[in-house]
């Protein structure tokens, strides 16, 4: 179960303010993590808690295919991120590297702030401030797969016959 | 049933007779590129994976694009690993500071994308070889390196949306303007998932490179892929290229589209899309005299030779504006070539541009053309988000070539018009 508080941001979140273009040559997510978010709000990195949680308009992670947005969000430690619909790149992203992402429309009405909890596996969201609850809409049986096999690495190591 | 090229492409590249919109499918790449950053970090992921080799050295390219010529220590070193992986895996189709250029270019350039072939790129402009009549779309670096590894990759087919343009060009009208009357008509997210396909009348009219202008732009409207039927003009582009065979498919008379586009494009003015997103699309005329501290003509969208030409026809003979930079970034060294060949480089010198070797550089806000605090640039490039090319207060609008050209003259936007074009 993933625990956290809730930041709200809106439709068409780009990877260019995720992660912006100066930090791609830096191949260490540890390094880039407190950058995550900059620019929307500059001081998100300093806000943010490791385990806090996501929840955004349509289209989150359009743009670049630059992984570093979601590898960033992932060594900062944000829980899990929520949206209505993902760009097709960054989803293939977070699936690949275990960021936790959930397709939700209705979760549009957590609050920020609001301690929300998720239940990856059941796509549970409840919003432990309001008491209110969502259920994501599961993933294709395919990439439930891939998620429980732990993402494209383990998968990868599973069909070259290394694990 | 009928199908779409896309779909008839994805059936055979994974051994299938056919396949439907929302299937999921594991289907083998016939080219899988990778830039300097999505390499560098695929190289990582492979070694997590457990791979010692790419899984036919033959079907994989490798461009330096976005940090070359090195422009710091980091990238110095990022690129020393990526050089030093190239020789031990084998790979020859290497292209290196000297060869380099911009990798979406480069492809359909070099013979390396070809009709009727599923590419997979590590970066999102993969989806420009739709140009030529492939399937082609963009990935991070760790489906690069799953790709890499395996020679396969998993798809979800893409539903198909029909945009036909009918009319007539109007002067110093190009692909981009179409693009972006597109992207403005459906939004960032209007084509989320599906693949677009490119048809009509006026497209049978444009060249390649405003057909790869296009597809380059299926990604900002959220597209799969985007994809052009191969025409006449598309074999003649690939006959003097190609090394290996190619397959040209149709799209079927009752293939089924999700959704269906028309545009008149006779009497359409040059399109721009204004501060922060590709989809905020208007008329010149409507930001015409937005006085701009520079001009941008590069990337992967708009740094071909026919986008020089153009640039070059409105700036021979004349001068930046005192008050506005001009730098201009040819998209490979073959372009650069042929332009230094054709006299568009001192055209651009003389015009008192900073003309500099192929990189996406200020195109990502990486180098060579970075803007300050509340620096408003016109760029022919393909995104305009907050930070992206640069300070998150600096704005960019986008446009064509001819429009980039007219406004470094006049220090503000302006249509090709105001300048006398």
């Amino acid at each position: 179960m993933i625990r956290g508080r809730a930041w709200k941001f809106g439709d068409d979140v780009n990877t260019d303010v995720i992660m912006p273009g100066k930090y791609l040559a830096m191949r260490n997510p540890e390094l880039i993590a407190p950058y995550i978010m900059e620019g929307i709000d500059p001081d998100f990195g300093k806000k943010a808690r490791p385990g806090d949680i996501i929840v955004a308009g349509k289209n989150f992670g359009c743009g670049s295919s630059r992984e570093t947005a979601p590898g960033g969000l992932k060594a900062f430690g944000i829980g899990a991120v929520i949206a209505p619909t993902f760009a097709r790149i960054f989803l293939r992203n977070a699936v690949n590297i275990g960021l936790p992402v959930l397709e939700c429309p209705a979760a549009a009405g957590i609050r920020e702030g609001d301690l929300v909890a998720v239940d990856v596996a059941s796509g549970r969201i409840t919003d432990e401030t309001t008491g209110a609850i969502y259920h994501a809409a599961p993933f294709p049986p395919f990439l439930q797969e891939l998620i429980a096999a732990g993402g494209l690495v383990n998968y990868a190591r599973k069909r070259l016959g290394l694990a | 049933m009928g199908l779409t090229i896309t779909e008839k492409i994805l059936a055979s590249h994974a051994g299938k007779a056919a396949v439907e919109p929302g299937e999921f499918i594991i289907a083998r790449p016939d080219m899988v590129m990778g830039n300097d950053l999505s390499t560098a970090g695929a190289i990582g992921v492979l070694k997590q994976m457990g791979a010692t080799k790419v899984f036919d050295p033959e079907k994989v390219v490798i461009v330096f694009d976005h940090l070359v010529p090195a422009k710091d220590i980091q990238a110095a070193d990022l690129l020393k690993g990526v050089r030093q992986w190239v020789r031990e895996q084998g790979i020859a189709l290497f292209y290196d500071e000297g060869r380099h250029g911009i990798a979406h270019i480069i492809l359909p350039e070099q013979g390396l994308a070809l009709p009727g072939d599923l590419i997979i790129g590590g970066d999102s402009h993969s989806c420009t070889y739709g140009a030529v009549g492939a399937f082609s779309t963009g990935v991070g670096h760790t489906d690069l390196a799953g790709v890499l590894a395996l020679g396969e990759i998993w798809l979800k087919v893409p539903a198909s949306i029909k945009f036909t343009y009918h009319g007539t060009l109007g002067p110093w009208i190009m692909g981009k303007d179409l693009i972006l009357a597109t992207i403005g008509k459906i939004g960032i997210d209007g084509a989320l998932y599906q693949a677009m396909e490119f048809r009509g009348p006026a497209l049978a009219t444009l060249g390649m490179s405003e057909r790869l202008t296009m597809c380059n732009m299926a990604i900002e409207a959220g597209g799969k892929s985007g994809i052009i039927v191969p025409d006449g003009m598309t074999l003649a582009y690939v006959k003097e290229r190609a090394r290996r065979p190619w397959t040209v498919y149709q799209s079927d008379p009752d293939a089924r589209y999700v959704a269906e586009y028309d545009f008149e494009i006779t009497g359409m003015r040059p399109q721009v899309a204004k501060p922060f997103s590709p989809d905020n699309v208007v008329s010149v005329d409507e930001v015409a005299g937005t006085p701009l501290d520079q001009v941008f003509i590069g990337s992967c969208t708009n740094a071909k030779l026919e986008d020089l030409r153009i640039a070059a026809r409105i700036l021979r003979g004349k001068k930046a504006h005192a008050g506005t930079r001009l730098i201009v970034i040819p998209a490979s060294t073959w372009i650069w070539n042929q332009a230094l060949k054709e006299g568009l480089l001192e055209i651009f010198a003389e015009a008192g541009a900073a003309v500099s070797t192929p990189t996406c550089g200020a195109c990502f806000g990486g180098h060579m053309g970075i803007l300050g605090a509340g620096e408003v640039c016109l760029s022919t490039s393909n995104r305009n988000f907050v930070g992206r090319m640069g300070h998150p207060t600096a704005q960019s609008y986008l446009a064509n070539p001819a429009v980039a050209a007219a406004s470094a003259i006049k220090g503000c936007i302006a249509a090709p018009e105001e300048v006398g074009a």
